[in-house]
C-alpha cells in the first residue's frame, strides 16, 4: 500500500528523465529532459538577444515600444548591480545580468509547460560554483596573502589559527547553500503543481492559475533576484577594503 | 497482509520525511518576525520602503533555507529512496 502511495505520487510528479545516453571516458552520461529544456531557454534568450542587438544598430531617437522593452530591462538590471556592487559594477555588470536572465526565463519556463531546469540541481549548482570561483578569484587578485589569513582566522588573532577550519567550512557551503536555495523553492513549486494537476485532475480547471502565479512567476522571481544579490554582495566583500 | 523489511523502510521514509519538514516551523517564525520588523520599518520610515523591501526580501530568503533543507531530505527520502537496498 505504501509502495502504491510512492509510486502513484512519482507518476504525477514531474521528474527528470533520461532520453539517451552515451559513453565518455568510461562513464555513461545521460542526456536528460533538463538539459532540452536548458537548451530551448537559451536558445529563446540567444534569439531575443540577436532581434535586440538589431534593433538596437538602428536605434531611434524616439524609441518604439520594443526599443522601450529592452532599455527598461537593461537600465533597470544595471541599476540593481549598481546599487549593491557600487564602484566595482562595471566589471561583473554582463555577468549578473546574463545569469538574471537565464534564472529567470529558466524559473518562468514552467509556465509553458517546460519541466523549469533550475529544477535539477546540476544546473544549481553548476551556476553556485561559477559564483564560488568569482569570489575566491576576486579574492586572490584583490587582497594580499596576509590579509586573506587574516580574514580566515578573523575572530581570533592570526597566530592561533583555531577557527581556521570553521571559516574554511562556511567558504564552502556558501555555493552549497546558493544552489540548494534555488533548487528547492523551484522544485517544491514544480512538485506542488504535479501534485494538484496529478489528483485533482478533474477538479483542476481555473484556479491552479493562482498557484501558479505563486509558485512559478512570484517566488520564481524571488528567487532569481535573491540568487543575483547574495552573488553580488559575495562577490563585492570578497573585494576587501581596497 | 505480509509486510516485508522494504515496505517497512519505505514506510519509515514517509514517517521520516514528514519529520523532516517540520524544519519548516524555524523558517516561518524568522520570516515571520523579518516581515513584521519590516513593516514597522516602513511605518517609521515611509520614505525608504524600496530599500526595506529589499534587505527584507533578502533576509527572509537566507532564513528560508534551514527550511529548504529539511524539504530536500523529504523529497530525497521520498523519491530517491536511499534507504532501500537495491
Amino acid at each position: 500500500m505504501t509502495e502504491g502511495i510512492l509510486l502513484a505520487s512519482s507518476d504525477t510528479v514531474d521528474m527528470i528523465k533520461g532520453l539517451f545516453s552515451y559513453e565518455l571516458f568510461g562513464q555513461t552520461v545521460w542526456i536528460t529532459t533538463s538539459h532540452v529544456c536548458i537548451a530551448i531557454v537559451w536558445l529563446s534568450l540567444v534569439i531575443f538577444s540577436i532581434i535586440a542587438n538589431r534593433k538596437l544598430k538602428h536605434a531611434t531617437e524616439v524609441p518604439d515600444t520594443f526599443q522601450s522593452i529592452i532599455e527598461l530591462i537593461v537600465g533597470l538590471l544595471d541599476t540593481i548591480v549598481e546599487g549593491s556592487m557600487g564602484k566595482h559594477a562595471p566589471v561583473f555588470a554582463n555577468w549578473i545580468c546574463t545569469i538574471f536572465c537565464f534564472i529567470l526565463v529558466s524559473n518562468l519556463s514552467g509556465l509553458v509547460g517546460l519541466r523549469p531546469p533550475t529544477a535539477d540541481y546540476g544546473t544549481t549548482l553548476a551556476l553556485a560554483l561559477i559564483t564560488f570561483v568569482c569570489i575566491h578569484v576576486v579574492k586572490v587578485r584583490h587582497q594580499s596573502a596576509k590579509d586573506i589569513w587574516i580574514d580566515k582566522c578573523s575572530p581570533l588573532p592570526p597566530w592561533l589559527p583555531i577557527w581556521l577550519p570553521i571559516n574554511v567550512i562556511s567558504d564552502i557551503a556558501v555555493p552549497i547553500s546558493m544552489s540548494l536555495r534555488l533548487f528547492a523553492n523551484v522544485l517544491s513549486g514544480t512538485i506542488i503543481m504535479g501534485l494538484v494537476y496529478g489528483l485533482l485532475g478533474k477538479f483542476a480547471i481555473v484556479w491552479p492559475a493562482a498557484l501558479h502565479v505563486y509558485f512559478d512567476i512570484f517566488s520564481g522571481a524571488i528567487q532569481t533576484y535573491v540568487f543575483c544579490m547574495l552573488t553580488m554582495t559575495y562577490i563585492t566583500q570578497s573585494y576587501g577594503d581596497s | 497482509m505480509n509486510i516485508t523489511g522494504e515496505d517497512l523502510i519505505k514506510a519509515c521514509s514517509a514517517i521520516g520525511a514528514g519529520l523532516a519538514v517540520i524544519a519548516g516551523i524555524g523558517p516561518g517564525i524568522g520570516q515571520g518576525i523579518a516581515a513584521g520588523h519590516g513593516a514597522a520599518a516602513v511605518g517609521r520610515n515611509p520614505g525608504a520602503q524600496g530599500q526595506i523591501m529589499s534587505t527584507m526580501l533578502l533576509g527572509q530568503a537566507v532564513a528560508e533555507t534551514t527550511g529548504l533543507y529539511g524539504l530536500v531530505i523529504a523529497l530525497l527520502l521520498l523519491f530517491v529512496q536511499p534507504l532501500v537496498g537495491k
